[in-house]
Parts: C-alpha cells; sequence; structure tokens
C-alpha cells in the first residue's frame, strides 16, 4: 500500500491534487474505511440491534415464566396504559427531566458568574464545586438520604421532623434538586468556557457605552453564552430522562409512586420477570426521548444562528 | 467592581462551597468513622468514638469490597480502552472523508449521545449470544454505549488538525496504520483524556446496567455491592458501612481527575463550545 501512495506524489498537480490513486479513490486509500468498522459494528451490535429488538419484544410475552415467545399484539401497552403507570411513568420523568435540567442550569451558571475570574481562589473552588460530579449518583442518593431522612442529618440540625422523601407532591422536586447538585459542576464548567469565549472588547465596549453589570449580563454576555446553553440544555434535559442511581437510592420510586420514573419502573418490573412489559416501557422512553431531543436540538440551534 | 462585591463575592463562595459540597462530605467523612451505634441515625457530630479503621476492614469483608474493585476495573478498563481506540479510528475516518455514506454513518454513530440503550433487549441479545451475566458481555454494553460520545468529540477535534501533517507523513511512504498509530493518536491525547474521564466517570459509577447484564453475583462490580449492602441497610442500619463504601469508591474518580485536571477541563469546554 505504500508505494501507491508514493505515488500519488509523482502525478503531475498542475490541476489540483490528484483525486485517485490507481482505480481506487484517494480518500479510500488515506483514510480506509476499515479504521471505521470495528466501531460501526460494536455499536451497530450493541447499541442500534438491542433499540431495534426493542421494537418488536414488547409486543411478546417474554417473561421468566415460559420459555417460548409468542406474539402478543398490544396487551403490554394495553396492561402499562390501564394500571396507570404508563401516564404516570411519562409524566413523572419529564417533570423530572424540566425540574433536573432547571436546577442543573441554574446552579452552574450562578457558580460560573461567581467563579469567573482566574485567581487560585477560584481556580479552588471550582475543584471543590466540580466534586460531585466525580461521586456516583448511586452514592450521592445515600448520601442525601441520610441528610433528607426523617430521623436524619438535617432534621437534627434544625430540630425538625420534616419527612422530606416523604411528600407525595414535594418529594420528585427535591430528588431533581438532588440532581441538578450531582451535575451542577459539569454545567459550571461548561458556562466558564463559554464566558471566557466572549471577546474582551465586546465587553470593553459595552462598558464604554455606560452598560452596568445587569445591562451587560443580559444584553451581551447571556446572548453569547447561546452555545453552552444548548448544549447545556440538551444534554441535561436528555441525560435526565435517562436517570436512575438518585431515585433508587433516595426514595427507590416512591412515596406512593410519586417518583417513579421510566428506568425505575423497568428496574422494578424487570426483576419481577415481566421482561416484554419492561420492553413495553423502554420503547415508550425511546419515543419520548426522540419526541424531546428533535424539536429541543433543533430549535435550540436556530435560536443560536438568529443570535 | 464596589468594595461590596470584592469582599461579598468570596464571603458567598465560601458559604456556598461549605453548605452545599462541605456539609454533604463531613456526613460521609465522620459517619464512615463512627460505631453502628453512633450511625444509626446519621447526624454532623464528630465521632464520640473512632473506629475508622474497623469500618474500613469490615466493609472489605463483608461487602467483599476487594473483589468488587478488581470487578470494576476488569470491566471499566477494557471498556474505555477500546472505547478510545475504536473511536479514534471511527473519528479519523468521519473527520477526513466527505461523502453522504460517510454523513449518514458518523449520524448513526453519535445518535447513541441522545437515544436511551434499550437496557431490556440488550440482556436479550446477550442472553443469545452467550454473553448474559459474564465481563465480555458488559465490556461490550459499556463500549457500545459510550462511543458515540468520544467519537463525536474526537471526529470535532480531528477536524481541526490540519491535513498537512498526514500529507507530510504520506510522502514519506507512510502507510494509513503507521499514520493513525503514529500521528493521529497521539495529536488526540488532550481529547484522549476527555474521552477517558467522561466514559470511566459513568462506567465506573455505573450501577443500572451492571444490574441487567451482570446481575448479583461473583462479578458484581463496586456500585452494585454497594447497592447490596444498602440494602441490606433496611434491616441493619449500616450507614457506617455504606460511607465507607462511598469513599473508597469516589477516590479513584477524585485522583484520576486530579492527575488530569487541566487537560480534562480544555478538553470537555473545547469539546462542548466551539
Amino acid at each position: 500500500m505504500a508505494d501507491t501512495v508514493v505515488r500519488t506524489r509523482k502525478q503531475p498537480s498542475a490541476a489540483g491534487p490528484p483525486r485517485s490513486v490507481g482505480r481506487l479513490p484517494r480518500a479510500a486509500v488515506h483514510h480506509p474505511w476499515w479504521f471505521a468498522l470495528p466501531a460501526i459494528a460494536v455499536f451497530a451490535g450493541f447499541f442500534l440491534v438491542p433499540n431495534l429488538l426493542n421494537f418488536y419484544y414488547p409486543f411478546t410475552d417474554w417473561s421468566s415464566y415460559h420459555a417460548d415467545i409468542a406474539f402478543t399484539g398490544l396487551d403490554n401497552f394495553r396492561t402499562i396504559a390501564d394500571d396507570g403507570s404508563l401516564l404516570r411513568a411519562i409524566r413523572t420523568t419529564l417533570v423530572y427531566a424540566l425540574l433536573a435540567a432547571l436546577f442543573q442550569n441554574g446552579f452552574g451558571l450562578v457558580l460560573a458568574l461567581l467563579l469567573e475570574d482566574d485567581s487560585r481562589f477560584n481556580r479552588f473552588f471550582r475543584a471543590v464545586f466540580f466534586l460531585p460530579v466525580l461521586i456516583s449518583a448511586l452514592a450521592t442518593g445515600y448520601v442525601f438520604q441520610a441528610l433528607l431522612d426523617q430521623d436524619g442529618a438535617v432534621n437534627s440540625v434544625l430540630g425538625t421532623d420534616i419527612p422530606w422523601l416523604g411528600s407525595t407532591t414535594w418529594t420528585l422536586v427535591i430528588v431533581t434538586l438532588i440532581h441538578g447538585w450531582k451535575w451542577m459542576g459539569l454545567a459550571m464548567l461548561i458556562y466558564l468556557a463559554g464566558l471566557k469565549g466572549i471577546p474582551g472588547d465586546m465587553l470593553e465596549a459595552a462598558r464604554i457605552d455606560g452598560a452596568g453589570p445587569w445591562r451587560t449580563f443580559w444584553s451581551v454576555r447571556w446572548p453569547m453564552l447561546a452555545p453552552a446553553v444548548t448544549f447545556n440544555v440538551t444534554t441535561a434535559l436528555i441525560g435526565s430522562m435517562n436517570t436512575f442511581d438518585i431515585v433508587q437510592a433516595t426514595t427507590g420510586g416512591g412515596p406512593a409512586a410519586s417518583t417513579e420514573v421510566f428506568n425505575i419502573y423497568m428496574f422494578r418490573i424487570f426483576g419481577q420477570g415481566l421482561y416484554a412489559q419492561a420492553s413495553a416501557m423502554s420503547l415508550v422512553l425511546f419515543l419520548v426521548v426522540v419526541a424531546v431531543a428533535i424539536p429541543l436540538v433543533v430549535g435550540l440551534r436556530r435560536r443560536e444562528q438568529l443570535l | 467592581m464596589t468594595p461590596v462585591w470584592r469582599y461579598g463575592r468570596p464571603a458567598l463562595v465560601l458559604l456556598l462551597a461549605g453548605l452545599a459540597v462541605g456539609v454533604p462530605l463531613w456526613l460521609v467523612a465522620v459517619t464512615s468513622a463512627k460505631p453502628q451505634a453512633e450511625a444509626i441515625k446519621p447526624n454532623l457530630d464528630l465521632p464520640r468514638h473512632w473506629q475508622p479503621a474497623a469500618n474500613y476492614a469490615d466493609a472489605l469483608g463483608e461487602g467483599e469490597m476487594l473483589r468488587g474493585f478488581l470487578n470494576s476495573l476488569l470491566v471499566v478498563v477494557p471498556s474505555v480502552v477500546l472505547v478510545l481506540i475504536l473511536g479514534a479510528g471511527a473519528a479519523w475516518v468521519f473527520a477526513r472523508r466527505k461523502s453522504r455514506l460517510v454523513s449518514a454513518a458518523y449520524a448513526l454513530c453519535i445518535s447513541g449521545l441522545l437515544l436511551p440503550p434499550a437496557v431490556i433487549t440488550i440482556v436479550m441479545e446477550l442472553r443469545q449470544l452467550g454473553l448474559a451475566g459474564t465481563r465480555p458481555g458488559m465490556i461490550a454494553v459499556y463500549t457500545g454505549m459510550y462511543l458515540s460520545t468520544s467519537i463525536f468529540f474526537m471526529t470535532g477535534f480531528i477536524r481541526a488538525i490540519p491535513t498537512e501533517l498526514e500529507e507530510a507523513a504520506r510522502m514519506d511512504g507512510a502507510t494509513p496504520s503507521r499514520i493513525f498509530w503514529r500521528i493521529v493518536l497521539p495529536l488526540l491525547r488532550p481529547v484522549i483524556a476527555t474521552a477517558t474521564i467522561m466514559v470511566m466517570l459513568y462506567a465506573w459509577s455505573d450501577v443500572f446496567y451492571a444490574f441487567f447484564v451482570l446481575g448479583g453475583g461473583d462479578r458484581a462490580t463496586l456500585p452494585l455491592n454497594l447497592y447490596q449492602v444498602a440494602s441490606a441497610q433496611l434491616y441493619l442500619n449500616n450507614w457506617h458501612l455504606v460511607f465507607a463504601y462511598v469513599v473508597v469508591m469516589s477516590l479513584p474518580m477524585v485522583a484520576v481527575f486530579l492527575v488530569g485536571q487541566r487537560k480534562i477541563v480544555s478538553g470537555i469546554t473545547s469539546g462542548a463550545v466551539k
């Protein structure tokens, strides 16, 4: 192969570089497909194929109770719709994703603005606020369970007796706050990068024009942060729809299934051996993510281009 | 800058760091050093009786922490290596070639950034392949899941590298493999650092996929062990052991971060915000 490539050099390059070497197109010689094939094979085999299978198994009676798998049509979907778990999981997951994205980005942006200047003090505290990102979500969940338990540390400090994780309305919000806490460091880093990317003369110009800190923020810095916002909001929304560990560790889906997001449901039902039913929920999660992700990415990209 | 803000800002940072990060970490540290009787109701008090050594030894013994640690290493390290090498090869082709087919393959390969893995049918497929409950099965699942991240970061990075370097090597008669190993991979070092930490971060702490693929048993990874220790908690109230576990599980990630901090930060940011 070396020898064919060397020949490119000898061809006259009057009309630009040669497009082919021998009979092969140039690209096929210089960047052959077989460098990409192993990755494509693994990705297809262990990501795409399971996702395709996920369009078949929800329509069967696959479970741990019988050996054969038979086609049963919409039975599984009817079951999860009738017992209320389908709508509840959709609602809970969407609320979770929305609040988690809000908190994660809110905390991240505030931290980035507080720690913007490159001093030694700020660099140290950026690392401190990044620590929760490094601690596993499961561990995070247990830490907050110990903090928020009725017998836990927060109540013992405040001298109160509040069941923080026992409310069917507010516990979901608290769990999303914990999610925001765990990931705020990552959002902070990306906002910091966005803030650094704003040209200094632009801020200078705003200052000369007499803009105060608030005006500069809303008219210059916030719009210039658009790419960071796009990235952060998208990853936070989509990522938190796939949440599991924090919820499992703090509430296990309770109280009264009020925090039962898709993955908690799948985990529980799979444990009961109802594989096809869990797979049906997994297909719904897939469809919900696609339905949220496509308009979100398209919309945020368009917003970036407008600015 | 007003003087109020000059002193107010660091004070606010200190307060936030103390409340938001300090308190939870303090709770972990003191509880992991308490005897069980003191740890039943977790609080922020210093242990009246210090016994960190006994707790960590207990976690090692009862929680089979060492085995979990080894199991975690045995699936996470190969997954990271595969994600990096396979991802770099694919990213090189995707960044340098231009055709409809290439764009389609690229789009497909990074679809994993958004789409959720179909965890239930992964189990089905692994059973049919005879990989259910095995480390190769777990490695395949992690690699498939996190390839998108590395391909996305690396493709963007390679596009920014001038092609002249590769051309010069080609003039000297280097084959594509040689160019890939000797030129492209070394140039990718900063983004490799980022991809490593991202994949390690996810795979090291994953309990969801490990539960479906590996289950409990001999091959359980650290987070699965932690889950089991904490689930037994209902009957035993083992907060002291749970938090000893949390410390041991978190330290490797903190160490990796401290070693690679500079590169990680620059890599994450240059990949995400361009």
